[in-house]
């Protein structure tokens, strides 16, 4: 990995030359990228308009130039866990700034630090020193909004979660208010919400929760094919790890993977918040209304086969995110997530210790990008699409993030032809990457 | 008035490049004295554009000391507009050059008093000096600019109305839709790009075969506003075998033997770059001379 001294950018009109910058769906070669105090700007008018020249030109040698990784669901690293209720606050707080700044240097400019399932007492103390922050070289990645993952889940498929804090919602929305508290109403806090939709209570209050800005994402689940459609018809508009904490796909009850397949759900009004239509959609020219699912590409959680399969038959619905737990970025050894002891062994695999479950993974997002477009043989404009486009649609926020488009925050990525990291930029900054 | 004839739309991008790469070079302009050039729009330069770029990117031309003007922009169309010319010089030449903002005109068709954005152009290429080199390119109507058939042939830039030929052309670019395609446009006069000290035009296509035709064959017309090019003491046309095609040979013929006497008898060693000649090359006479004129 090609190492940089950190520029310093600040105030100043950076032209990025001699780069393959991905815009509009393509690597161009040899094109240029402008930013200027955190934004990425439209050079033809600072030329017209204003007659600048920029004050820096930074050459990236033929790198490809991408847009900044977005992670959306992240339980930790570095050996911290965000769902650990039994640090004092400061830490918590301090945990945070170890966490996003350790992320830089894979790529990760953007991330949804993701709560597993915990008791109400947990997202009481932890949601509040878990709010929105901007990005930059001394923040770290930007934190969007905290991902909550359950309690409301189903305890058949509860994966590595601890099975007594489960819960059904018996109150409806004052079940879920009362659960995780006052950040629930507040916009500053919760980015997405998994839940299973066949729990008592959960249906009803979709709607509520949509209509508060949460992404609605469907996981950890037993749901027929039939019980998911009624979830995304209520607002659900992802699903969380696809292939994990769900029945096995079935050729006669399809369950929630079987949504990839629907073609009678409703067609979208808007594309907010909806995959953009491609060959495979239900209609060619309006919005996919099948939902964003969000797939672990560690080669480990998932057979590299059916990823292929996913992709093809809902390619611009698939968001890579590493699912990654407090191990990431440590050596093999025993560690807690949440309640629960888990074990990494000498592969790199984190079981929950003394079973065969696997308890989220170690991968981390580049790798997972690098990896997706192994298994799928896609081009390397989607492999990356999926890791900034499609998350930042995720959460409705493409004019900001995901894109390179002039407006968008400066979270730029250089990428050799391995996609292997060279050069990151958090919202105009330099990130240093020999320091982590 | 010289012609050059080249096998391809290629190769006359390259020869045009080229020019005026020598030509800027020779002139070592500084920023006291900046060289002067006009520009067009259209698919006719792009491969002379890329080519200039090149030069420009590998360091064997420097566009500091270059001013440019350009030669006309749609009424009414946004500056950022894909279509809009400003876009167009953009994204296809100063993206990638190494020229000042300052140092680049192109007319506002958003402008609030149109008359006086075109007085006020004119006046502008006056303080500069002048243009020293027009580059330029040629309608299938025959029109230089937007100087379309019956424009003054010693019109200054002014608005104009677009011909309807010129309008189904450039459906091109607006999908298809003639009803997208701005009606009117600011463009420097026929006497505009006259009064340049030296003149190009890059001719290419069989469809522009009957306007180089009339412009250069027949005589100087208002309603084939290039053939005011006759009356310029350096005009200079670049064009490909196909848009010859409606020549006599004898045209043809003529001047591409041209060519061959330069490289035979003249030689490159004494040949100036806008063509003039300091002497022939020594002959021995019992050297059998060249037997046919278009040998």
């Amino acid at each position: 990995m090609a190492v940089r001294p950190q520029t310093d950018t600040e105030g100043k009109i950076v032209k990025i030359i001699n780069a393959r910058v991905l815009l509009n769906h393509k690597l161009t070669e040899n094109s240029y990228l402008w930013f200027k105090d955190s934004k990425i700007i439209d050079p033809q008018e600072l030329f017209f308009q204003d007659h600048k020249e920029p004050d820096m030109v930074i050459d990236a040698e033929n790198a490809i130039v991408a847009p900044g990784y977005l992670d959306i669901q992240i339980n930790g690293a570095f050996g911290i866990d965000f769902a650990d209720e039994n640090l004092p606050v400061e830490d918590i707080a301090r945990n945070k700034d170890v966490v996003a700044k350790g992320l830089l240097q894979f790529g990760c400019t953007s991330f949804c630090p993701t709560l597993v399932s915990s008791a109400p007492q947990v997202y009481h103390k932890v949601l509040p020193h878990l709010r929105k922050r901007l990005g930059s070289v001394e923040n770290g990645a930007e934190i969007l909004g905290v991902h909550i993952e359950g309690p409301f889940l189903n305890p058949e498929k509860k994966g590595a979660h601890n099975e007594e804090v489960l819960q059904c919602a018996e109150r409806g929305m004052e079940s879920f208010d009362d659960t995780y508290g006052p950040a629930l109403k507040r916009d500053d806090s919760i980015a997405i919400l998994t839940v299973a939709p066949e729990v008592k209570g959960v249906l009803e209050c979709i709607p509520t929760l949509a209509k508060r800005g949460i992404c609605i994402s469907m996981g950890h689940s037993t749901a027929s094919v039939t019980e998911a459609e009624l979830g995304v018809r209520a607002g659900a508009t992802c699903i969380t790890h696809l292939f994990n904490a769900m029945p096995a796909f079935h050729h006669r009850d399809a369950g929630i993977c079987g949504l990839l397949g629907s073609t009678t759900l409703p067609i979208p009004k808007s594309q907010k918040q909806h995959p953009i239509p491609s060959q495979s959609s239900p209609s060619p020219t309006n919005p996919d209304p099948r939902p964003f699912y969000g797939l672990i590409c560690d080669g480990i959680h998932v057979h590299p086969n059916s990823v292929r399969i996913a992709y093809h038959s809902h390619p611009k619905g698939l968001v890579l995110v590493t699912d990654a737990l407090s191990s990431m970025g440590l050596p093999p050894g025993c560690y807690h997530l949440g309640d629960y002891e888990v074990e990494v062994n000498a592969q790199n695999v984190a079981y929950v210790k003394g079973t065969k479950t696997l308890a989220g993974s170690n991968i981390t997002i580049d790798r997972c990008v690098q990896n997706f477009r192994k298994f799928t043989k896609c081009s390397t404009v989607e492999a990356i699409e999926a890791a900034t486009l499609h998350p930042a649609q995720v959460l409705g926020i493409e004019k900001t993030k995901g894109t390179l488009n002039a407006g968008s925050d400066a979270d730029i990525l250089f990428l050799n032809d391995d996609l292997e990291i060279q050069r990151v930029f958090v919202r105009g900054e330099e990130v240093d990457l020999k320091v982590n | 008035m010289r012609l050059i004839i080249r096998e391809d739309y290629d190769e006359v991008s390259n020869y045009v490049a080229n020019y005026i790469k020598e030509r800027v070079n020779q002139f070592a302009p500084t920023a006291e004295r900046p060289f002067v050039l006009g520009l067009p729009t259209g698919s006719s330069p792009i491969g002379t554009y890329n080519k200039l770029v090149d030069f420009c990117k590998s360091g064997e031309l420097s566009f500091e000391h270059v001013i440019t003007f350009n030669m006309d922009e749609y009424v009414g169309l946004p500056k950022n507009h894909p279509q809009s010319y400003h876009t167009f010089m953009w994204s296809n030449l100063f993206a990638h050059l190494n020229i000042k903002p300052e140092n680049v005109h192109i007319l506002d068709g958003n402008a609030p008093d149109l008359d006086e954005e075109c007085k006020e152009f004119e006046a502008k290429i006056a303080r500069v000096g002048g243009i020293e080199l027009f580059l330029g390119g040629i309608g299938p109507d025959g029109h230089i600019a937007f100087n379309e058939p019956g424009s003054s042939l010693t019109s200054r830039t002014r608005v104009k109305t677009l011909a309807y030929e010129t309008i189904i052309a450039n459906a091109r670019f607006f999908d298809g839709d003639i009803g997208k395609v701005p009606k009117l446009a600011l463009t420097v006069g026929v006497a505009t790009v006259m009064d340049a000290r030296e003149v190009v035009v890059t001719i290419t296509g069989a469809h522009k075969a009957i306007a180089l035709a009339k412009c250069i064959e027949e005589g100087v017309n208002h309603m084939w506003t290039v053939s005011a090019i006759q009356m310029h003491p350096k005009g200079l046309i670049v064009c490909d075998e196909d848009s010859t095609l409606e020549l006599h040979v004898k045209t043809v013929k003529y001047f591409k033997s041209i060519e061959h006497v330069h490289q035979a008898l003249i030689g490159t060693e004494n040949l100036s770059l806008q063509g003039g000649v300091k002497q022939i090359r020594p002959t021995v006479f019992n050297q059998r001379p060249m037997n046919h004129p278009y040998e």
